[in-house]
């Protein structure tokens, strides 16, 4: 163990520098592709920290692994907001050949296209700050939020495998949102291809009344002020105005996408045995993108992601009905401005070598974030790139950003999700006290309503990386811009 | 005993017992001690478990897996575990009873939903001093 950790020491010493944000992990031993890394001294030192703590299980050694897989393309990237998962980095990204290359557990994740739905408010933050209180306790009243709570959407026997399906048309067909918005949702709210029938029993049981529920640990629905506006073109684009206010919803497929990855990941350990594949972790084991249980997994995985896109267009119209009651205006008037995932599998048309080519994208805890004039970004942007919602914590700052043609030259068209973990959540309990945090936030003029305070401090604003240290990395590296900050001013969560 | 230790985005369950059933009910317990004060769930509801595997690691993968299952589809939260390990032919079975209570957010102080138990640090291991570890990281 001690030589071997020498050895590693010594290689990470490696890690060569190509430009002021891109680091390089050079290929060697069992990796197809070198590694690329998105950012800064410090992300370097956090990597190189992380390994100190843990040889066996850290970002550089589950890069190093995932640089292995069958078919990977070009590098394995790790963006700005990365830190150790399960079986690739949380914040990393890979493209797979269709005919080579497989997919992975470790690439998608238990939380299955967890992701955040935007709206536009139309309202001065101001006029909001004025019943802050009021919509505060509306919210928490009107969103399920924490363990064991229960959706509003009852769904009879075979509607499940609908939302599985359908995604966010099922719940704009019940009556939640209109229409119009769906095409300002990734793949407009549905994802081709979800057969549930790929899907387990106990997956479907699981997720019965979860439709329309927050959950609950990073999940939250947060009301935000537009405080600054940094790309005047985008902002218009995208109707984002300075003062103006937003609501932002992080959440995912809840139980049915945690079935599904604990499910798969015992069905890909057989297939990875089954088709010889060497994994060197139990949570990156995969399967040939063409086999069987490739094409049945990547199929469990759409219906995981389709029901996540139920999930956020069920709660925004939740929300739209909270505003209109406190405030009295129309619930059509709350737009979406976007929603995009983060853990999630997609086959996506890129250039490799100069040639553009069928991938299988996989995100783990990073966006999709494509430049202007690609037909999967709705027209109303297209001139400008996709909105990427890059959400902060509870006590700072969120950006919204935009995807640039770099972003689709270098990364696959893909960008930072958050801004990523630092401190355990055992620690960030040892350190505050649930209530102490809500007093201090509200000074800061933040007002959290939460099911459980106990859980808080694990969200604590410290627990996480400097979310503006991370997306000035990815602006200054020109993958993402910047184009709005935006400021809590209001926070529930589970 | 049952302990939580560090990981940095996740949390990890610990249990600690003289036998390895000991050991792997501690661990449910730090499963749901993630979830609630399990102090606070009066054991008076029994469960039926039965999982099996074809290693006794991931046998507690399962077992726990099956835990999280039972919490959303029949809204349970547990506080004991009376439970066997045996094995049949290359398998590992684990068959007993989970006592607890329906999921009330008024008495059992809620914390964070555990979505999954993953391979990530798992071990079951019988120590120097006779004693059984069973440990992994939940995915919160």
């Amino acid at each position: 163990m001690f030589k071997k950790m020498v050895e590693k020491v010594k290689k990470m010493g490696e890690i060569k520098k190509i430009s002021e944000f891109i680091y390089e992990v050079p290929k060697e031993g069992n990796m197809r592709v070198p590694g690329r890394i998105y950012g800064n001294e410090n992300t370097i030192a956090a990597l190189n920290d992380e390994f100190q703590k843990n040889p066996n299980w850290n970002s550089l050694q589950q890069m190093e692994n995932g640089a292995g897989l069958p078919g990977i393309q070009k590098y394995l990237f790790a963006l700005a907001d990365v830190h150790c998962g399960y079986g690739l980095p949380i914040g990393s990204v890979f493209a797979a050949d269709p005919n080579e290359g497989v997919i992975t557990f470790g690439g998608i994740g238990f939380d299955i296209n967890c992701g955040v739905h935007s709206l536009i408010v139309p309202l001065k933050a101001s006029e909001v700050e004025k019943k802050k209180k009021e919509i505060a306790e509306q919210l928490f009243r009107d969103v399920p939020a924490g363990l064991g709570s229960k959706g509003n959407l009852e769904l009879g026997s075979g509607e499940l495998d609908e939302v599985m399906e359908k995604g966010a048309e099922f719940v704009v067909e019940r009556g939640c949102g209109r229409r119009e918005e769906l095409k300002f949702i990734e793949e407009n709210g549905c994802v081709n291809g979800a057969d549930p029938k790929n899907v387990s029993e106990k997956a479907k049981q699981r997720a019965l009344r979860q439709i329309g529920t927050l959950g609950s640990g990073n999940h939250y629905c947060e009301i935000q002020e537009i405080e600054k506006i940094f790309d005047e073109e985008a902002a218009e684009a995208f109707g984002l105005e300075k003062e103006g206010v937003l609501v932002s919803i992080h959440c995912g497929s809840r139980a049915l996408g945690h079935q599904i990855g604990t499910d798969y990941l015992s069905i890909l350990a057989e297939a990875s045995r089954k088709y010889k594949i060497n994994i060197p972790d139990r949570e990156l084991v995969c399967a040939p993108i063409e086999s069987e249980e490739g094409q049945d997994f990547f199929s469990a995985v759409k219906c995981g992601m389709n029901a996540a896109f139920a999930n956020r267009q069920a709660i925004a119209s939740l929300v739209r009905r909270s505003f209109a009651k406190v405030f009295g205006i129309s619930e059509a008037e709350v737009k979406t401005l976007y929603d995009v995932g983060h853990n999630t599998a997609k086959m996506e048309r890129h250039k490799v070598n100069g040639k553009m080519k069928e991938l299988l994208v996989q995100r783990k805890g990073s966006t999709r974030g494509f430049g202007p004039d690609r037909g999967e970004v709705p027209s109303k942007y297209r001139k400008v790139g996709q909105p990427v919602i890059v959400g902060g914590t509870m006590g700072t700052h969120s950006f919204i950003l935009k995807g640039t043609e770099k972003a689709m030259e270098e990364t696959f068209g893909s960008t930072i999700h958050g801004a990523g973990r630092a401190m355990s959540r055992t620690r960030a309990l040892k350190m505050w006290t649930g209530s102490q945090m809500v007093q201090e936030l509200e000074k800061k003029g933040i007002l959290i309503k939460a099911k459980s305070l106990k859980g808080l401090p694990e969200e604590a604003p410290l627990a996480y990386k400097d979310v503006e240290e991370v997306v000035n990395i990815m602006h200054k590296a020109g993958i993402s811009t910047k184009v709005a900050m935006v400021k809590p001013m209001v926070c529930v969560k589970g | 005993m049952f302990e939580l230790f560090e990981h940095k985005a996740d949390i990890g369950v610990r249990g600690i017992g003289e036998t390895k059933e000991g050991a792997f009910a501690e661990c449910a317990k730090a499963l749901f001690e993630i979830m609630c004060d399990t102090k606070k769930v009066i054991p008076s509801q029994k469960t039926e478990i039965i999982v099996s595997s074809n290693k006794l690691d991931e046998l507690l993968v399962e077992f726990l897996n099956e835990l999280l299952y039972l919490k959303d589809t029949e809204r349970m939260l547990f506080s004991k575990f009376e439970i066997k390990i045996k094995k049949v032919g290359k398998k590992f079975g684990l068959e007993g009873i989970a006592f607890g209570e329906k999921i009330d957010a008024k008495r059992h102080e809620l914390k964070t939903e555990a979505k999954a138990a993953s391979y990530s640090q798992l071990l079951v291991e019988k120590n120097k001093n006779g004693k059984w570890t069973a440990q992994c990281i939940v995915d919160v």
